[in-house]
């Protein structure tokens, strides 16, 4: 096997512009001033919504409630979101869409305290190992742990029972564990009365799936489904966790609603021990959300169509706000596709190499008449904007907080001084703003941060002084005076219907298989996701000396290995309908016949997102990196590297 | 819907070195004489293999104090506090005790690294040197196999703390373990391969428990080599890590505007002091400069 290591990526140390198409060093007010301008003149040609932020999903609470205040106050449109969209916005759509707000409901304290844990479709041993801790202790405790995945992965090797289902049949097996469960009188049926609508629907939606018709669909043995069914309904508190592999479907918001119809039925959910959790893949996605840097929400997830809500903001920012929806991640390419937006602000993410389908999105972005980059490296989205400019690293260089999984706010602080010219988010959107006719000033992120207070009402009681007394506090936080239950939804289980508030509807799904069909042509479903020591498009895991680190391959069961004659380290040409990469061969027996599985980490060795497909989830707008159709062809001849037709840049 | 709160516990009367104290039921002597305990005046009770972290494990035997009608002295760290104890810290037995356990420790094994050593053989008048030049040691030459982190077991006094974290309390990786008999008991891999061929995931979870710098930070060992390592110079920010969503809490340890090593805060909710590979090492991207152009 070949240890291929990608080359580190070097800090960006001043600001860029492209001129006579290429990028040359710049002054700070030379960038700023182009910058500035390139937007103006796309507001006044085409009008707000000609304009898109993608806001980051790595830096500070602060930075992405100035980057969606700089959207709608200073450009004047919700055109604003971020990589939120390519992972987990399914699980905001559909939690907020039953609970009305689109938080986890559990603290990671409580899998520790659970009867029953199951992780649906998350290879947190790997993914996400500091909270597989807090689920080892649960384990150890005597929690039973099921493991549901396509994968035999490091989380299944902990389970007591391990489901194997086929990709994308999620629904079926969430159908038939709660068909299992109503048929053997095991659903909460105080709690269904009290606190839900839709039961019956519900019940008659998921009666076709008994265990038998659940089995061949998804692959897992009734029994199993039987015996999980049973565990969780019976347990008196039980977790449910899921990832990507709920979330990156053409369908995940239907996912994400089966899941959480389970914990309807059962009751568990808004007590201590019993909830759902969805794990954030990184370090400040949720806050980002919760800033407002989406589309639908202002900061506080305050619903935009709400005028009483959106008069408070126009107040505060004084501002018109739109009274409707922006543009999403993948709507926003699509517009970029049709001409619609063409003025674009992505700042520190790297679309080209993270979407799915990543050959459309060079071409989208190339048709863009202005796009700034804001980054700590010059990532290959990067290298195509008309203005770079060097930002700080938020977890290291800033002052701020980020959100984590369990709504926790921490303070991140800094503790390096940035190279370079290399300046801080908040500073340069502040210098843009005043180009752009707005003098805005901030003394620090603190001074952000009390604003954010000022105008939502979970992060009202977090100030900096409570967040460092208590490591971080979680919200919802409205007093100063007091701290909440780690656990949200408490009041599904009053007693008293004004007290307990709006019920949670259960959702009718419809099972529907992945978009890229398995054929002839393309007969292995491929599969993708994290390893350890690595991390999404690999720009900041490249960067250290992982021991652990073997470089992109493809993953095959020894089944498929003998049977298409490949062996370990060999090279082989890997084919979906919409392009072709080459990568070595990795035997891995914890995948099944037909399963294949890559990474994302190393886009600059093998773009395996030229294999995926942008069928997207129509309410969340994620794509379904999780199921392609792909094909493996042994090599005749070695290949040079310019032969490989997908590889971008 | 409440949380679940633990029974309230009683309190007992114990006597510490002559001064009566109440000390909630079930705590141990070592956290009733430490600073958020009881005890009026600073006890300083030295610890090794004691981990915040990790279940009393009792192998330092530096802790020991003595217990009145107990035939032993007891360790502080695990033995738990009894109505009516009476305790004492510093007794001329309890300090002859450490001053032979620091005298055999510090000649088997070298001491160079652990934080306060020099100062407790100094409080007990400790001697290594005594046994002679023939004592035997566990000198040996430091294990480098992988850029993450060095083990020098030149330096491990045999405190099981890595084999915990590494094992059933923390990290359940079960990398290491404790190999061979006696004094040629050490700590080893299976089958004592290198690093990079055992199970070890590089969460370095061993090196934030280590208490004497057997396991270190490559950084950490390459500038101690050089001569550059200064803690004097050094500060400590705690910040939240670049990775995943889980939140952890990481404490980073700047020297020259460089990141030289990575802790996290033992009492924080999210981690307890673990991290995993990308939290522990993955920072070098964001010091990835261009050279000449740092400024």
């Amino acid at each position: 096997m070949k240890n291929k290591r990608a080359e580190p990526y070097d800090r960006l140390t001043h600001p860029l512009v492209r001129e006579d198409g290429v990028l040359r060093r710049a002054s700070w007010e030379e960038a700023l001033d182009r910058a500035a301008e390139g937007f103006r003149r796309n507001v006044e040609a085409h009008g707000p919504n000609a304009f898109a932020m993608l806001s980051c999903a790595r830096s500070t609470n602060e930075m992405n409630y100035v980057a969606q205040k700089f959207t709608r106050a200073v450009i004047g449109t919700n055109n604003v979101d971020s990589c939120n969209r390519t992972c987990h916005a399914p699980s905001v759509a559909g939690l907020s869409a039953v609970f009305g707000s689109g938080g986890g409901t559990s603290s990671y304290q409580e899998v520790e305290d659970t009867d029953v844990i199951i992780m649906w479709g998350s290879a947190a041993r790997n993914a996400h190992p500091i909270f597989f801790q807090h689920v080892l202790k649960g384990i150890h405790n005597g929690a039973r742990m099921f493991a549901v995945d396509p994968r035999r992965t490091g989380t299944a090797q902990w389970a007591d029972l391990w489901l194997g289902l086929n990709v994308g049949t999620d629904i079926p097996l969430a159908h038939a564990i709660a068909r299992e469960i109503i048929h053997a009188g095991l659903h909460n049926t105080t709690f269904i009365e009290r606190a839900t609508t839709g039961f019956e629907e519900f019940r008659r939606c998921v009666e076709p799936w008994t265990l038998e018709v659940a089995e061949r669909v998804t692959g897992v043995p009734a029994s199993a489904i039987r015996e999980l069914a049973h565990a969780y309904a019976r347990a008196d508190r039980a977790q449910l966790c899921w990832t990507l592999g709920i979330t990156e479907h053409h369908n995940a918001t239907d996912n994400v609603r089966a899941l959480i119809n389970l914990a309807l039925l059962t009751g568990h959910v808004g007590r201590y021990g019993s909830g759902l959790s969805p794990l954030r893949g990184q370090n400040n996605v949720q806050g980002g959300g919760d800033m407002g840097a989406i589309p639908n929400r202002l900061p506080g997830f305050q619903e935009i169509l709400d005028p009483a809500i959106r008069a408070k903001f126009e107040g505060a920012w004084n501002t018109r706000i739109q009274p409707r929806h922006g543009l999403n991640l993948t709507q926003m390419l699509e517009a970029m596709g049709e001409g619609e937006v063409t003025a674009c602000y992505i700042i520190g993410e790297n679309p080209v190499q993270s979407e799915a389908d990543s050959l459309a999105c060079i071409k989208r972005l190339g048709m863009l008449d202005h796009l700034v980059v804001q980054d700590i490296f010059l990532t290959k989205t990067a290298r195509m904007a008309d203005v770079v400019l060097p930002a700080t690293a938020a977890w290291c260089e800033t002052e701020g907080t980020f959100t984590n999984s369990e709504r926790r706010v921490q303070r991140v602080r800094r503790a390096l001084e940035p190279p370079g010219e290399a300046r801080d988010d908040i500073w340069i959107l502040c210098e843009l703003a005043r180009r752009l006719g707005h003098d805005w000033h901030y003394d620090g992120a603190e001074e952000v941060w009390n604003e954010l207070r000022s105008l939502s009402p979970v992060h009202a009681g977090m100030t900096y002084a409570r967040l460092e007394e208590h490591q971080g506090i979680q919200w919802p936080c409205p007093s100063e005076d007091s701290l909440e239950p780690p656990f949200l939804h408490g009041r599904l289980w009053e007693t008293d219907p004004v007290k307990r508030g709006m019920p949670a509807p259960f959702a009718v799904l419809e099972h529907s298989p992945p978009v890229d069909e398995l054929d002839e042509e393309f007969p292995l479903r491929l599969t993708t996701g994290r390893r350890l020591d690595s991390y999404n498009t690999g720009v900041q895991s490249s960067g250290f000396a992982s021991p652990l680190r073997r470089g992109e391959t493809i993953e095959v069961c020894p089944e498929d290995a003998l049977r298409l004659g490949l062996t370990a380290g060999e090279e082989v040409r890997i084919s979906s309908r919409r392009g072709s990469v080459v990568a070595p061969v990795y035997i891995d027996p914890a995948l099944r016949p037909g399963l294949v599985f890559m990474t994302f980490h190393f886009p600059d060795e093998v773009d395996t997102n030229a294999l995926t497909i942008e069928a997207t989830c129509p309410i969340a707008g994620t794509a379904e990196f999780k199921a392609a159709a792909v094909r493996i062809d042994k090599l005749t001849a070695p290949v040079s590297e310019e032969l490989v037709p997908a590889k971008a840049g | 819907m409440t949380i679940p709160l633990r029974p309230p516990r009683r309190l007992v009367d114990i006597t510490v070195d002559g001064e009566e104290v109440r000390v909630a039921e079930g705590t141990t002597i070592l956290d009733a004489c430490g600073d958020s305990g009881p005890c009026s005046g600073k006890k300083d009770i030295p610890t090794l293999c004691y981990g915040d972290t990790l279940t009393p494990k009792n192998a330092c035997r530096v802790c020991m104090v003595e217990v009145e009608g107990s035939r032993t002295l007891v360790p502080a760290c695990s033995r738990r506090v009894e109505q009516g104890m009476v305790i004492s810290t510093d007794s001329e037995r309890v300090r002859h005790s450490r001053k032979l356990v620091l005298e055999l420790l510090g000649s088997s094994t070298d001491l160079s690294t652990t934080p306060r050593a020099e100062e407790w053989m100094e409080r007990y008048g400790a001697d290594p040197a005594r046994f002679g030049p023939d004592a035997a040691t566990v000198e040996q030459p430091p294990k480098v196999d992988n850029d993450l982190y060095v083990r020098d077991y030149g330096k491990c006094i045999m405190c099981y703390k890595c084999v915990d974290a590494c094992g059933e309390q923390w990290q359940n990786t079960f990398a290491i373990a404790v190999a061979g008999r006696g004094f040629d008991s050490h700590i080893s891999t299976e089958f004592d391969a290198p690093l990079t061929d055992s199970a070890c995931v590089y969460c370095g979870n061993c090196v934030e428990v280590c208490p004497t710098g057997a396991l270190s930070f490559k950084t950490e060992f390459d500038m101690r080599a050089a001569g550059t390592w200064d803690e004097s110079r050094q500060t400590q920010t705690t910040t939240i890590c670049a990775y995943c969503g889980v939140g952890c809490n990481v404490t980073l340890h700047v020297q020259d505007n460089e990141i030289v090593k990575v802790t996290s805060p033992h009492d924080n909710p999210v981690t307890h002091g673990n991290l995993c590979i990308k939290g522990r090492f993955g920072f070098q991207h964001v010091q990835n400069v261009p050279t000449g152009q740092k400024d």
